[in-house]
């Protein structure tokens, strides 16, 4: 690891040259000689620019709060106050007419169990093919560990594409089929790249060296020392996948037809996107449909969004230090 | 992406030669960790599989792929798929659209994070950062799904927050997703809605690695804020920008099909058709898989070479690459 190690405190060295040239240059600007009104000058200005700080921020805050906020308020107000376009911050007629609505209707909950299946049971294959690859591949004294490596890298460079990968789906007979959204992608090259630094990194090598000298054989080595040692580890990636199935819909979009096996994403881009409601009826019943059709919208976006961003705050600390681990090597 | 890392060498249990032949290597590597190896078969046999398949299958590319004889047994038909793929009026104006979508995103996201990470890191009110940060961070859990039907929502002049402002303004019932010429404006702000705030995150570990000493430096030598960022904060942030603008140079072939299909209608087609979205659909719902894996070769081959390149030029003028 000393080459990643040594990159980043060059980087950090480079900074500290550059930085400490420059404050030197302002300081020799003779200022000294007035030091009570250049003292009060700056306090003056540190507070204008600390101020500005605060505000730019709360317009960061806004800019992403205020449509979230005009969403769920939407959600819970009422179809006519959705469609005239009443709704601001704030739910209008509050009611819990739209998600009864959205958990009633058979496509939604069809998808979201779906989701719910492909997220689960792929994060588990994912996690277990990122460490069983990984996991080798940090070992050091592993002969080929190089060039499987760089093979592997390699993916993360070129790519056959989108046609000849379907193709590959296609003769393998899993189209419309369950495995078709489990097994496509489910190692990521970047996942790899993270857990093998982990190993290196945090694994000594004494460990190894004890674990041999006991007798334990590899693969109990792997399963009762390094996978508990690995535990934020597993919790980074298994999060990455898990966020990456929940939200994926391209790859549904491309093997899946039978909309049994459609995860909710595709389920609400036929809601949204697509604005298929099914039709039918007066011109009443239209007008009726078409309200509760926009309120069913905004209900599902939130039914769609909640579940991963429950999970966040809980999970942000380990997310930064996963996305940590990819800047460093960056 | 440097993986070809030096470690001290393990103590080995047994001694052994120096020079020994690859298969003797091997051999003595196999039996000792065997366990290992069958580790690494399912994930080996996946990259074959899932990876290297389709890098070979893309020779489809070079023939006239019918399902009949399949990909090795259809004929083959030299640059035809390419003469014709160069040869379509819409060709430059695929590749035109690409280009300018993503050199517009990359470069309108370089500097919101940065600003985003300065005013972070200058606030001293505890909570008040914490929560601008968990609510910035947040959008990157969002499907693109979830980000299209709210962008669709927001802006819809009937029932829309932002089109009914629009609308408000005079402006009239505007439909700004049926425009073409503001396709590009929004798929970039919904990128920066939903990215700046995880790609603060970076440069804030970045800012928190920056010498203490050197703060302290600055403050003897009389530096006000904005000179503190200017002359110790700015440069430290640098070589991260750097890494990121790179890598956003070299992945800008790659840019997602996900939301520019997603936000993609027939009046805005025009700016809004780039190379993955025809892929799809030349290849896909139009079943010509020639064609659409001659596009996707192309873009495969544009990607690589901008990535190579990028990365030598980077090396020479900062030193620092990718790999």
């Amino acid at each position: 690891m000393s080459n990643v190690i040594s990159k980043e405190a060059v980087l950090v060295e480079e900074a500290a040259v550059g930085a400490a040239a420059a404050p030197s240059l302002t300081g020799g600007r003779g200022r000294r000689s007035e030091p009570r009104g250049v003292r009060i000058k700056e306090i003056k200005a540190d507070r204008a620019f600390v101020a500005v700080a605060y505000v730019l921020l709360t317009v960061f805050l806004l800019v992403v709060l205020l449509p979230l906020l005009n969403i769920v308020a939407s959600s819970l107000s009422s179809p006519h106050a959705v469609s005239s376009g009443q709704v601001l911050f704030w739910p209008v007629d509050i009611t819990f007419r739209g998600y009864t609505e959205a958990l009633g209707n058979p496509a939604i909950v069809r998808g979201f169990a779906n989701s719910i299946f492909y997220t689960v049971v792929g994060t588990v294959i994912s996690v277990a093919g990122t460490v069983a690859i990984a996991y080798p591949l940090s070992r050091q004294n592993l002969f080929g560990r190089k060039v499987i490596t760089g093979a592997v890298v390699f993916t993360m460079l070129f790519s056959g594409g989108v046609i000849p990968m379907y193709l590959v789906v296609q003769s393998l007979g899993l189209l419309d089929t369950r495995w078709a959204m489990l097994l496509p992608n489910a190692i990521g090259v970047w996942q790899v790249i993270i857990a093998m630094v982990f190993f290196r990194t945090s694994i000594p090598d004494e460990v190894y060296e004890a674990a041999q000298l006991d007798g334990a054989s590899e693969l109990r080595i792997l399963w009762t020392i390094v996978l508990p040692l690995a535990k934020p580890l597993i919790a980074v990636i298994a999060l990455m996948y898990a966020i990456m199935q929940w939200n994926s819909y391209f790859d549904a979009l491309l093997y899946l037809r039978d909309a049994d096996l459609q995860p909710l994403q595709l389920v609400l881009r036929g809601l949204l996107v697509l604005n298929d409601m099914g039709g039918g009826g007066d011109v009443s019943e239209q007008l009726r449909r078409r309200e509760l059709a926009d309120l069913l919208r905004y209900s599902t976006v939130v039914i769609a969004t909640v579940p991963m961003l429950v999970a966040y705050p809980f999970v942000a600390k380990y997310f930064n230090k996963g996305i940590m681990v990819g800047a460093v090597k960056g | 992406m440097t993986l070809s890392v030096e470690q001290a060498p393990r103590v080995e249990v047994t001694p052994r030669p120096r020079q020994a032949s690859n298969r003797a290597r091997f051999a003595r590597s196999l039996r000792r960790y065997w366990q290992l190896y069958l580790l690494l078969l399912v994930p080996i046999v996946w990259f074959i599989v899932f990876r290297y398949v389709p890098m070979a299958n893309a020779i489809i590319a070079f023939k006239n792929y019918n399902p009949i004889d399949g990909v090795w047994g259809s004929p083959w038909v030299g640059f035809d798929n390419f003469e014709r793929l160069f040869g379509n009026p819409v060709f430059p104006r695929l590749v035109g659209n690409t280009f300018i979508l993503a050199a517009y995103t990359l470069i309108a996201s370089l500097p919101l994070p940065i600003i985003l990470a300065l005013a972070l890191n200058e606030v001293r009110l505890r909570f008040f950062k914490r929560t601008v940060q968990l609510v910035t961070y947040a959008p990157y859990f969002i499907s693109t799904v979830v980000i299209v039907s709210m962008t669709i929502l927001l802006l819809s002049p009937r029932v829309g927050l932002l089109g009914r402002t629009f609308s408000f303004f005079g402006a009239g019932q505007v439909d700004l997703l049926a425009d073409a010429d503001f396709f590009r404006h929004i798929y970039v702000a919904t990128d920066l809605w939903t990215t700046t705030g995880y790609s603060a995150v970076i440069y804030l570990a970045a800012l928190a690695s920056v010498d203490v000493s050197l703060y302290e430096a600055a403050k003897i030598d009389g530096a006000t804020r904005l000179q503190k960022i200017r002359h110790v904060d700015l440069p430290a942030l640098m070589p991260t920008a750097t890494i990121i603008l790179i890598l956003g140079v070299g992945n800008i072939m790659a840019i997602g099909f996900e939301k520019a299909f997603l936000l993609q209608n027939a009046l805005n087609l025009s700016t809004s058709e780039i190379i993955p979205t025809y892929v799809y659909k030349t290849g896909i719902l139009n079943a010509n898989f020639s064609l659409g894996a001659t596009i996707g070769l192309f873009n495969a081959v544009i990607s690589l070479v901008l990535l190579l390149v990028v990365n030598t030029v980077s090396k020479r003028v900062t030193g620092s690459g990718l790999w």
